[in-house]
This record gives C-alpha cells, sequence and structure tokens, in this order.
C-alpha cells in the first residue's frame, strides 16, 4: 500500500514510503520533522500550512504527499541563513507582524511568495496575496506593513537595518 | 541598540521594545501541542453524536476494534465504571464527559478511540456503530421556557430548562424612575452567538505513569494551574501528581480556558493503554463543540428627561447557555460582569435579570475577548445610547457628552455596586472627536444624504472592567483570583521570572521582562519569562478576561520591589552605609547627595551569593502572590465611519479610529497590536458572524468556508491613539487592554451603519450586518439604484 517518494525540503532530500492518503503537510511535520509548517483548519481556508513548492506559495494540507513526488519545497525553517534572518523575518520583528505565532509560518512564505515575484508591491497587492492567510491576532495591518518593509528591505532601498542577530530582544525602529 | 537600554534601564517602561518571543516563532521553532510526540505516543479521535437531541440505543464497539492499529474504544458507560462520566462545570453544574443515556447537542462526544497511528483512530472512529433514537429538539431559548418545552436534562431535580436567574440593582428604584420617566425608550438587541476560533485547535497529550502514579498532561490552556486542581478534583489523582504544561499556545480568546471531555478522556485512554495519547481536534469540533461565545437575548429600556439626561436602565435578558451550563466565570458572577451595564454613564437606578437557559446546542458562553460578558453589556448600552439620541434627536456624542462620568466623580460607584478606580472621560470623547474632524464627518453627511448617498458615523464610548479580581468577591472554584510571580536574581545579575498566568499571543515574555526590568535596573535581555509549568511556576489563574497585567503585572512589580528591598540592605553593606542613606535611582542603589557612589543589581546580586552581610539568608529571590484591591476600569472612545453602497447593500467602512485609555502603557507597540486584534474580532463580529442552527439543532457552520473569519482584504485600516489615566491602585497604573477592542468595537460600527439609515426610520439592526440584510432594509424602504 506504500508509494515511495522522494523530495527536496530546504535543500535536503527526504526519501520515505507513505500511504496514499497522507498529507503533504503531515509528510512535512512528521516524516521531516519540520513543525515550524502549522494546520489550523482541514478545509484549505486559513494558510497555517503553506509552503513553497516549486517556486510557488501552496496549502499543504490540500496536497497529497505522493503528489508532491520530486518537488522542491521551501518551509519557514529554511528562511534564516547562515544564523541571518531573511529580510521578511527581520520586517515581521521590526513591525510587530506576529503574535501568537501561529499562522505566521503561512505568512513569512506566502509574502515570499509574492516579493519574490513582485518586488514593489503595493498595499493592495499585499492585502490580496495573503487573503488565502487567516490571521485572528493582528488584524492584519502590521503583517502588511512587515511585508512592505520586507520589500524594501530587499530592494535596499533606504532605511534598510543592518541584520539582527537571532535571539536578542531591542528596541524596535 | 541593546547598550542604549544598558546605559538607561529605568526608561524600560514605555518602550516599544521588539518581543523577546519572537525569533523562535519566525523560525518554526514555536513549540506548539501538536508539534510534541513522545516515544510510543497513540491518538485519539473522538465519535461524536449527528443528532442533536437523541437516546443511544447502542453502541458496537467491535468494528471499531478489529481495525488494524487500534488499542481501544472507550464510551460513556466505560467511563461509568470509573466514576468519569460526568464532570463538574465552572458554574456549579455538571457536563457529560462521554455522552450517557442520551446526547444533548450535535458533535457531541460519545465514544473514543485509541489508536497506535492518526489514521487508525480516525478509521476506527468512523467504524464505532452508535444506534440513536432521535427525540424532539429545542433550538429557540424562548420556546425552551414555554410548559410544554421536553425537558432537556433529565438528570437534574429541576423538571425545567430553565437554569437561573440573576438579579442586579435596584428594582424599586429603577421602577419608580420609570414611572417618572419623560422619555422611555425600548429595544430588543441580540447578541449573536459567535466562536473564538483561535488559529490553533485545542488538543492534549495525557501521558500517565501508572509505576509512578503520575500524569503529564500537555494541553492548550490558558490557565494550566487551574487546569491542574481540576483534573485532581475529577481524576482523584493527588494534585502533586499531576503535571500540567501549556507549550506556545496559538492563540485562545477564551477558548482555551474551559476543561474539554476530550482532555479527560485522552487521560483515561492512557491509563488504559498504557501510552502516552495524543488528541488533537479538528477545526470542525473546535467550532462546533468548545466553547462558543454571547448567544444573548437582550430587552433594554432607558428612562431619560426631555433634555437628554439619563435616569434609570433596565434590562432583561435570555441567555442560551446550550446543554450544559459550563461557560467559564468567578463563582458569584454567573452571568459575568453583565451587570456594568450602565456603561460610562451617571444612571442613577438600574435592574438587571438574566434568565439563563438550557437548549440543545455546545455548552459555553463565556469567550471571544469578552472580559466576562463585558462585551455584551458594552453593546447593549452604546447601542441603547444612540436608540435615545435618535428619539430625542440629539446628536449622539452630545448625548454622550451630557451624561458621561466627570472627572471630579471618580471613583464612582455604579447603581449596580462597581467602583470605576479612574477616568478623565469628557477629555478622552473631545480628543477622540478633534481627532477624527466630527464636526466636518457630520457635515459631509449632511451634504450626502441631500445627494442621496449613505454615509454613517458610529461612536461608541466604552467602559471596561478588568483584572478579576479581588478575593473578596471573584473566586473559581473556590480559588481567589489572584495572582503571582516568582523572581530569581541570579550572581551575575541575570533573573527568571515565573508566572501564574499563561500568553496566547499578548506578549508576555517582553511585558513582564520590561516591568522587571524596570524594577530590578536590569537590561529586558536579562529577564527571562517563564509561564505554564504547574511544576516551575507559582500558582495563579491564568490568562483571560484581561487579567494578566492588572494581575501578574502588578505582582511582578511587587515581587520585583521586594527584592529591591532586600538589595537595598545589601547595598547599605556594600557601600558600608545605612539604609536610609540610600536612594533608588537611574537603575542603582546611589549615596543620596553622592551618586557617584553606587552599586548596580548586577554587583548587588553577586554580593548576595558571593558576600552577604553578615546574619543575612544569602541568595536574591522573592515570590510575590497579588491580591487586587479593586478591578480596573479601562475606557475607550471609538469611532467608525461607513458608506454603504445602495445598489448591493455593502458597507464599506471607511475610517475607524479607536481612543483607548488603558492607563500606563508598558510597550506601546504591544498594546496597538492587541488593539488591532480586537477590532478585527469586533469587525467580524459585526458584519460576519453567527452560529445558525436549522430546527433539527444541526450546526449549519462547521468549518471556515460557512463561518466567516475577515482576510486582509475586508479587513478595514485601524487608526489608533491613546489618553493616559492611570489606575490608582495598580502597581504601575496600568489596567489592561487585549478585550477593550472586542468589547467596544460591535457597537461603534453597529450605530454608524444605523446611523447611514436613520432618515429611513432604521432604528436598530441586529448583528450581523450582512450585506443581505441592509440590501432588504434599502428595499423596504423604497431605495433602488
Amino acid at each position: 500500500m506504500g508509494h515511495r517518494i522522494a523530495v527536496t525540503i530546504n535543500g535536503q532530500r527526504y526519501e520515505a514510503e507513505v500511504e496514499p492518503r497522507l498529507l503533504l503537510v503531515h509528510f512535512i511535520r512528521e516524516v521531516a520533522g519540520l513543525t515550524g509548517t502549522h494546520i489550523g483548519c482541514d478545509t484549505t481556508s486559513c494558510g497555517a500550512c503553506t509552503v513553497i513548492l516549486n517556486g510557488k506559495p501552496i496549502k499543504s494540507c490540500t496536497m497529497f504527499a505522493v503528489q508532491a513526488d520530486g518537488s522542491e519545497i521551501r518551509t519557514v525553517e529554511g528562511l534564516a541563513q547562515n544564523g541571518e534572518f531573511h529580510p521578511i523575518q527581520k520586517a515581521f520583528w521590526e513591525c510587530h507582524g506576529l503574535q501568537c505565532g501561529y499562522c505566521t509560518p503561512g505568512m513569512l512564505m506566502a509574502g515570499v511568495a509574492l516579493l519574490e515575484r513582485n518586488p514593489n508591491p503595493t498595499e493592495d497587492e499585499v492585502r490580496r496575496a495573503i487573503s488565502g492567510n487567516l490571521c485572528r491576532c493582528t488584524g492584519y495591518q502590521n503583517i502588511v506593513k512587515s511585508i512592505l518593509r520586507a520589500a524594501e528591505m530587499m530592494r535596499g532601498g533606504a532605511g534598510v537595518a543592518s541584520g539582527s542577530p537571532v535571539g536578542r530582544g531591542s528596541p524596535a525602529q | 541598540m541593546s547598550a542604549t537600554l544598558t546605559e538607561s534601564p529605568h526608561r524600560v517602561l514605555g518602550q516599544p521594545i521588539k518581543r523577546k518571543e519572537d525569533p523562535r516563532f519566525l523560525t518554526g521553532q514555536g513549540r506548539y501541542l501538536d508539534d510534541i510526540k513522545l516515544p510510543n505516543m497513540a491518538y485519539m479521535a473522538i465519535v461524536r453524536s449527528p443528532y442533536a437531541h437523541a437516546r443511544i440505543v447502542s453502541i458496537n464497539k467491535e468494528p471499531a476494534l478489529a481495525v488494524p492499529g487500534v488499542l481501544a474504544v472507550i464510551t460513556g458507560e466505560d467511563l461509568e465504571k470509573l466514576g468519569l462520566a460526568w464532570m463538574p462545570t465552572l458554574n456549579g453544574d455538571q457536563q457529560m464527559v462521554l455522552a450517557v443515556g442520551k446526547v444533548l447537542f450535535q458533535y457531541q462526544e460519545v465514544a473514543a478511540v485509541i489508536a497506535t497511528s492518526r489514521e487508525a483512530a480516525y478509521d476506527g472512529a468512523a467504524a464505532v456503530e452508535v444506534e440513536y433514537d432521535p427525540l424532539p429538539v429545542v433550538v429557540d431559548p424562548f420556546k425552551a421556557l414555554e410548559p410544554d418545552a421536553p425537558i432537556l436534562r433529565e438528570d437534574r431535580k429541576e423538571k425545567s430548562n430553565h437554569i437561573w436567574r440573576w438579579e442586579s440593582g435596584d428594582k424599586a428604584a429603577t421602577d419608580k424612575a420609570f414611572a417618572e420617566a419623560e422619555v422611555v425608550i425600548k429595544e430588543k438587541i441580540r447578541f449573536p452567538r459567535v466562536h473564538p476560533s483561535p488559529l490553533e485547535p485545542c488538543g492534549c497529550i495525557a501521558d500517565y505513569n501508572k509505576t509512578q502514579n503520575h500524569l503529564t498532561l500537555y494541553v492548550t490552556s490558558q490557565a494550566p494551574h487551574a487546569y491542574r486542581t481540576v483534573l485532581a478534583m475529577v481524576t482523584k489523582l493527588p494534585e502533586h501528581q499531576i503535571r500540567v504544561i501549556s507549550p506556545d499556545v496559538g492563540g485562545g480568546f477564551g477558548n482555551k480556558v474551559p476543561v474539554y471531555p476530550g482532555y479527560v478522556v485522552a487521560i483515561v485512554g492512557s491509563m488504559l493503554t498504557g501510552r502516552p495519547v495524543k488528541w488533537v481536534e479538528t477545526r470542525t469540533e473546535n467550532l462546533a463543540s468548545t466553547h462558543f461565545a454571547r448567544d444573548y437575548h437582550m430587552t433594554v429600556e432607558i428612562a431619560a428627561t426631555r433634555e437628554g439626561q439619563v435616569k434609570a436602565l433596565r434590562v432583561h435578558t435570555v441567555a442560551d447557555h446550550g446543554a450544559f451550563d459550563a461557560q467559564a466565570v468567578p463563582s458569584k458572577w454567573p452571568a459575568g460582569l453583565f451587570n456594568i451595564c450602565t456603561g460610562s454613564y451617571t444612571f442613577e437606578a438600574a435592574h438587571v435579570v438574566v434568565d439563563a437557559v438550557y437548549t440543545n446546542k455546545a455548552p459555553g458562553g463565556v469567550a471571544h475577548r469578552c472580559s466576562f460578558r463585558v462585551t455584551e453589556a458594552s453593546y447593549l448600552i452604546e447601542r441603547a445610547m444612540d436608540i435615545l439620541a435618535h428619539e430625542l434627536k440629539m446628536d449622539p456624542a452630545e448625548l454622550r457628552r451630557k451624561n458621561l462620568i466627570p472627572a471630579d466623580k471618580f471613583p464612582w460607584k455604579s447603581p449596580t455596586g462597581w467602583v470605576y478606580d479612574s477616568g478623565n472621560y469628557h477629555h478622552t470623547l473631545d480628543y477622540a472627536l478633534n481627532l477624527i474632524g466630527y464636526k466636518e464627518l457630520r457635515k459631509e453627511q449632511a451634504e450626502k444624504r441631500a445627494r442621496g448617498e449613505l454615509m454613517g458615523i458610529g461612536i461608541s464610548f466604552f467602559t471596561e472592567v478588568v483584572g478579576a479580581g479581588p478575593s473578596k468577591h471573584f473566586d473559581i472554584l473556590g480559588i481567589k483570583m489572584f495572582d503571582s510571580a516568582e523572581i530569581r536574581v541570579h550572581p551575575t545579575g541575570k533573573a527568571i521570572v515565573r508566572l501564574g498566568t499563561r500568553h496566547q499571543g499578548q506578549g508576555h515574555e517582553t511585558t513582564y521582562a520590561q516591568i522587571v526590568a524596570e524594577e530590578l535596573g536590569l537590561s529586558p535581555d536579562d529577564v527571562l519569562v517563564e509561564e505554564g509549568d504547574t511544576d516551575t511556576a507559582p500558582y495563579g489563574l491564568g490568562t483571560y478576561a484581561s487579567r494578566s497585567t492588572p494581575t501578574s503585572g502588578a505582582a511582578a512589580a511587587m515581587c520585583a520591589r521586594r527584592i529591591r528591598e532586600k538589595a537595598r540592605k545589601i547595598a547599605a553593606y556594600l557601600l558600608e552605609c545605612g539604609e536610609h542613606d540610600l536612594e533608588w535611582a537611574d537603575g542603582r542603589f546611589q549615596v543620596k547627595g553622592a551618586p557617584h557612589q553606587s552599586v548596580t543589581m548586577q554587583q548587588i546580586a553577586f554580593a548576595a551569593y558571593t558576600n552577604p552581610p553578615p546574619g543575612m539568608e544569602p541568595g536574591l529571590e522573592a515570590t510575590y502572590y497579588y491580591d487586587p484591591p479593586n478591578l480596573t476600569f479601562p475606557y475607550g472612545c471609538y469611532i467608525a465611519v461607513v458608506d454603504i453602497d445602495k445598489g448591493t447593500g455593502e458597507v464599506k467602512v471607511r475610517r475607524f479610529l479607536a481612543v483607548d485609555d488603558c492607563g500606563t502603557i508598558i510597550n506601546p507597540m504591544i498594546v496597538q497590536g492587541q488593539v488591532h486584534g480586537g477590532l478585527t474580532e469586533g469587525f467580524a463580529i459585526a458584519f460576519m458572524q453567527d452560529i445558525v442552527f436549522d430546527e433539527n439543532g444541526n450546526n449549519l457552520v462547521t468549518n471556515f468556508t460557512e463561518y466567516m473569519l475577515p482576510t486582509a482584504v475586508e479587513t478595514p485600516r485601524w487608526e489608533t491613539a491613546h489618553t493616559v489615566t492611570p489606575s490608582p491602585h495598580h502597581p504601575l497604573g496600568a489596567k489592561g487592554v487585549g478585550e477593550s477592542p472586542n468589547v467596544g468595537s460591535p457597537a461603534a460600527f453597529v450605530n454608524a451603519v444605523v446611523d447611514a439609515l436613520s432618515h429611513l426610520g432604521v432604528r436598530h439592526i441586529d448583528m450581523p450586518i450582512t450585506r443581505e440584510k441592509v440590501w432588504r432594509i434599502l428595499r423596504s424602504a423604497g431605495i433602488d439604484e
């Protein structure tokens, strides 16, 4: 009954025998052990499980693991490089773009996917890009601000903060 | 950046410090319940009732037990043998853990299947055969009170669906004021049944060790210590053999206060199988069976003079509590703090009656950022004030100005017995009106109305009541509602602070660190905050009802001050002077008149372990249990501006200004974030949300495609501002803010919509104000575009 699949997550290859009904999100969380990708709704509504698959943001609760065979996946765990936050992580921290943190990984991945295809989005474009991701805590205002701020940092525009070391509580800008 | 802080540690309070907890959430390293995996862990799935009211004829476990991987099937009958079929609720009722004899609401827990994998557990649950004999269903709480209504709770002595009546205020004085009144308004107002829906569903891992007779329960809980005590009472395990760990919690909003049947069954499952048992509910289970909020059917009357002076308030409410009276409220407050409903105004008399009723619906009522029913109270009075303004043809801002409690009347005693601690209401009203440009907006509205366009302005001037609470009035299961903090300052001057609360996104790891850092002259980077483990944290009642800053925040400050008193003695020893020659300034002890002679908390802490004064107990630690002398009364003025599309009935919130007064602000960035989130929940309630049942008691909104949550596209842009009137009795002057925006905003939205339609004779519209409702009103008023 098992199907052997191989996927690459954050540059690392994972091979496993899986049941056909195993959802991709369960593969990521339980087979690969990457629990940063969350589950919030079961109906493709909340986006907590958003990952980037072959360059596009998808809801990993709405794809079977077997369908992802051979694909390249990026999750929240792959954002920071060499101990340095990705600009979107810096921006969310600086702009208070998160509260309970449960929607955050999905928001970050939806935001990264937007900025990779549109480096200079308007506020409305940001709001539309994250409209498949629900947040119960922030009212979105600071999430939108964070993504716009990340866009500015990634474009290397004015006022870009130098790298924030991980794990320090410092005054917000 | 941190260096600045170390140089001026006394400036920590009031600073928008970035949150200390964020790096783990930003990197996927948050540790939520479902992220925890224990060796040999089994999984549980729950079989739920398809009927709202039915006898259970039979349950056949065998097909489930035949499913590969299934370890056990548990039914109500099994629990009955263990004395665990029922559990006490916080409101003096009892609740079925698994159904015994009959089911009382759709999705009620009927059986549980434990298996070696999640998939096997669900396969097993699908295989359990339950035969039901449907009974007549009661959905409408008013019909539940009719004499011929079927009695739902056959386990109770009282053969009635009426649960209790609660009264507050002075009936005779109120009746007299109404008899003499020049003007009386009356309206029926419903606050819909809504659901908190934190993004992370509820769940637990029960890990019972038979050899040690020890239970560890990992659980999504806002109140881990209360859970431990309840579990000791329910399971009869000794309380010291129970450890409750609430890991990172993905939002709570009151949904994670109650102890749910699934937790108790998972514990039994672990005892039966000898394995840790994980149970994580689906979104449908969360929406259909865990605690809902509100569902208040209110009738409000105001007696006033022709000039608009309010005299008396009369309120009667029918409260739909569902199948069990399981709402989470303090013992003496069955309707929560609903009798704060005289609001921000100088009513002379009030009489409030609440009748609670059983129906065939899921239990609950108190949740969703409501401050124990203050949301209902605030909505009621703010809606009623607008109706009175409409009746008197007065501007709603002017009516409020005329009746707001004047600043010199604080502390102000309300006719239902509350003593409001502080407020400068007129100042806040004027500040908000000026900030939004109220006069200009009214002018614009008049011009638009002349052109046939629909624009409305809605004001809500709410008074919150939070920080439960003073032990003489507030307890849960007899345990007084104090809260606590414990601080240990290590030899190198770094500190850990542990508290009885449990955050779910409110930023406690930063806010409490700021409080302790401010009081001890440390950097917040050097203060670690820990909550959520009953083995390490001092006892506390948890985080809900906006109580954390008013109670544990105060405990943290008082605990730090206790440490500072010992530190003063050590400082005097180190500086070879008398204690009274010292002053606390700039985050250090210095000799009065000779500020260069000083010692820092780092030096003092080192001495406490290496060189304590002779005869002094070494170490630098303290614990403080804070029993608040009064509640705190945050307040605010919220103004919404809406435009309505005549063709579609769509309401567009053009502007929304929230001016909050929550006393002293510890971290303005976090406070603003709390306000944004609460306003968005208020917006959702005003325009989108209602848990609807059909006549058979079928819940029609059991997932996020039916129960609407706003996305970034619909959510308005929020404008926020503050006035600051400190609480006179809180050590820092802080009042709490988490729920204010959800308490205050629904009335502003509804008032704005009604204001836009008032010239058409509209006086009230019940929430949720959907496009269809507005469209129908416009059509019946003959407006067609």
